[in-house]
This record gives structure tokens, sequence and C-alpha cells, in this order.
């Protein structure tokens, strides 16, 4: 039970995105359409979750013993980026057609800050293994509600008469902006 | 500073990195997939539009389908005759012809011919406006209403919305089709570059309305079929059409329409 109002903490309450404010990046980089968006939102899940295994084992098991904790971030950067490395050759060899849906979005999660904050944020919060993978995969859920959202907002945007100095991107922010804003209703809801 | 501590990190750090570096590589030779030079040589002469006009999802696409059979050589609408040429060196085939097409505006309803129902002043989106009542401000609900949703959508700069009504510069255009996709009025087709004569309405109205609506569309009258002496023109809901494999391009159709809706375009 606990566990469960946790995931949905991390879903609605923490948003990665609209109350963390990680990973914006993508959020506004691959928001224009909603399709594309969902399948960036999957391809963050499946990473995010695997990283919050692996940066788990990495720290309990290499850091700590030999007391170099303070080399946590170089660490989780080349478990995040060798983890996206292997996922995407895996997925090339099972399922051509998934690889082909992920496309691009697979190698830019490499540098998306959303999986490193996870990572840290579930080691400075010292969570079980299992309190991270539970972690792990409702900030990614968050993070693709998030990015539908927006996407879904974005497709209507443009049918809509923005003043010039608005449009594009800044038209965007304002947008982000308010969906926190809209988000920050959640708090207390745990 | 103990020189353990420097060890220990660098050692482990470094270690973890051939670790992972060594699994990457047995993982890459393990789940090596195997794709055909071919393809990445069909990409490269494609003219990278991404367009879809094929019918596949990109020039990626596409050039796969080639290389497997699926698709004919010549099959890429953007590139043309050298395109089809190149694809066809490198499949070691012969180049099939390309016949040349271009979009085609079937509405020549312009600011002063054609009449509007009321002023708009919404989003300048022709989709936006289609869904308003009466579809559009035009009275002739077939014709053009001339805010550019086509422009948006070519990515060749070969429309421009003249006088009220969209005209494609045919020199730019492309025939990728998608004006074609984008116009909610389906005013624009794909037709050959060669026929000059060509029915510049698209209203499937009756006769009466039609020519209330506008002074140059078609009425319907069926004239230009009986003038027609190779049975090329054909009435479909009350409008002319003309089956450019039949049509000579004689002309006896433009000066039998009484009110100007078939006309010769000359590039």
């Amino acid at each position: 039970m606990e566990l469960l109002l946790f995931f949905v903490g991390t879903i609605l309450v923490n948003n990665i995105l609209l109350s963390r404010f990680l990973g914006v990046c993508p959020f506004l980089g691959v928001s224009k359409k909603v399709e594309t968006a969902l399948g960036m939102g999957l391809a963050v899940t499946f990473v995010m979750t695997l990283a919050s295994i692996m940066s788990y084992i990495v720290y309990e098991f290499i850091l700590t013993p030999l007391n170099i904790q303070y080399l946590y971030t170089i660490a989780f950067i080349l478990v995040i980026a060798s983890l996206v490395q292997l996922v995407e050759m895996i997925i090339q060899y099972v399922s051509p057609s998934l690889y082909q849906a992920l496309g691009v979005y697979l190698p830019l999660i490499t540098t998306n800050c959303a999986v490193l904050g996870i990572a840290v944020i579930n080691m400075q919060n010292e969570y079980t293994l299992i309190k991270s993978i539970v972690s792990g995969l409702g900030t990614a859920i968050g993070f693709t509600l998030a990015i539908v959202l927006m996407a879904g907002i974005r497709e209507r945007i443009d049918y809509n008469p923005i003043p010039k100095a608005f449009q594009g991107y800044p038209i965007v922010l304002i947008t982000a902006g308010l969906m926190a804003i809209a988000f920050l209703g959640f708090t207390g809801l745990i | 500073m103990d020189i353990n501590t420097i060890l220990f990190s660098g050692l482990s750090i470094g270690g973890m990195g051939i670790i992972f570096g060594l699994g990457l590589g047995i993982a890459a030779k393990r789940f090596a997939v195997e794709v055909n030079p071919l393809i990445a040589d069909v990409r490269e002469a494609l003219p990278s539009a991404n367009c879809g006009a094929c019918g596949y999802a990109g020039c990626d696409a596409f050039a796969k389908a080639v290389v497997e059979g699926d698709a004919k050589s010549n099959g890429c609408p953007v590139g043309g005759q050298s395109c089809a040429e190149a694809v066809a060196s490198i499949m070691g085939e012969e180049a099939a012809i390309v016949a040349a097409t271009t979009a085609f505006v079937k509405c020549k309803g312009t600011c002063d011919v054609a009449k509007e129902k009321y002023e708009y002043y919404g989003v300048e989106d022709c989709v936006a406006a289609s869904y308003l009542q009466g579809k559009g401000s035009k009275q002739c609900t077939y014709g053009c209403l001339g805010l550019g949703s086509c422009v948006k959508a070519c990515m060749f700069g070969a429309i421009d919305i003249v006088d009220g009504v969209a005209v494609i510069n045919e020199e730019k255009c492309t025939s990728c089709g998608m004006c074609v996709q984008a116009c909610p009025k389906d005013i624009i087709e794909i037709i050959p570059s060669t026929a000059s004569v060509r029915v510049d309405c698209n209203s499937q109205e009756k006769g009466k309305d039609t020519r209330q609506a506008c002074s140059v569309g078609c009425i319907g009258c069926r004239k230009c079929a009986k003038a027609c002496e190779y049975d090329a023109i054909e009435f479909i809901n009350g409008l002319a059409h003309i089956d450019y494999s039949k049509c000579t391009q004689c002309g006896a159709c433009i000066e039998a329409c009484p009110t100007n809706a078939i006309s010769a375009h000359l590039s």
C-alpha cells in the first residue's frame, strides 16, 4: 500500500518534468506530435527502469565497499550510456519494428538528465532496490504523461492566432509553466 | 590524500569502463543486424525530401523497398528522371521512364469573380475555415478558400496565393502530393504536366447555383463534351473531367465553354 502511494506520488506529485524540472529538453524538443511523444515516453520508461536497477547495483556493490561514493555522477553516466547502447542493439536485433518506432529517441536518452536525475534521487534518498525500481517506473510514467499532454496541447496551439512575439517556443514555455501550476494542485494528494 | 583513494577510484571507474566496453563489443557482435549495403547506396541517390509521395514512410523506407524488390526504381516522383536513372544503375537495371506530373489547383475563383457569403476574420487556415457554417466564406462550397493550408504544406515553396486562389509554380512543383492531402476541399489534383488543357473548376453543384456563386465555374452544360472529337471529356456530378490519355489538346472545348471554365495552361 505504501509502495502504491509512493508510485502514484512519483507520477503526479513529484512529476519529474513539471515539479522537478528535469528532462525539459526532450519535453520541448519532441512534443510536436502525440505519436512521437508517446514513442519517446515509452523509450524513457524502458531505460529509466533499467537504469534505476543498474545504478543501485553499481552504487551498493562497487562504490560503497570501496568508499568512493563521491564518484557517483561519473559512474551513473557510464552505466546509463552503456545501458542505452546495449538496449538499442538488443531492440534492433529482437524487434526491428519497435526499433523503427523509437527511432532516434533511443540514443537521445543517453543525454537525458531525467534518467541521471532519478538515479541520483534514488541514491540520495537511500531507497531499497524495490523502491528504486518503483521510483524509476513511476517517474518515467509521469514523464510520458506530461510529454503526451504537452504534445496534445501543442497540436492544437497551431490553430490559434498567437501574437507574433509568442510564436514558437515562447508559447510552449508559457504552456509548460501553466501545466506546472496545474500539477501543483496534486500536492497534498498523498 | 591517501594514494589508495586515487588508485581505487581510478581502477574502479576505469575497470567499469573496460567491462562495459567489452560487454558492448560482444553484444555488437552477438546482436549484429545485417544490412544490405545497396540500401545505403540507393538512399544516397534519393532527394531526401522524406515527403512520402512514393507511398512509403520516407526515403529510408523507399530505399529498402527498392532493394528488396517491392518498389520500382522510378517510384520517386520528387527526384524525377535523373534520380530514377541513378537508382536503376545502382540496382543494375534499365532506367524506366518517369512520366512528369504536377499538382494543379482546379479553381480560378479569384476575388473578383467568386462571391463571398460573409467576411472571414478567423484563423488563417483552410481546414479551420472549412469547419465553419457553410464550409468557408466562399459562396461556392467547392472553391479554393485561399487561406494557404497548401502553402504551409509545400516543402518546395511552389505554391502562392494569388488574388485569393492558390497557384502552383509548376517549375518548382515536384508533385509530392502534400498539398493534395492538406487541402480540405480536394481541389488539388496530380496530373501529367504535359496536359495543358485543363478544367479550372471543382464545383459539383447545379449549374444555376454555380453560376450564381462564380462567373467562371463549370455549369455542366456539356458543350465541351459535344465539341470534343476524341470523346475525352466526361461529366461526373455535373462537372467536366478531361481524360488526359485521350486529350489531344486541340482546344475545341476551350472555345465551346460559355463560362471559360476550361483554359489552356502553357508552362
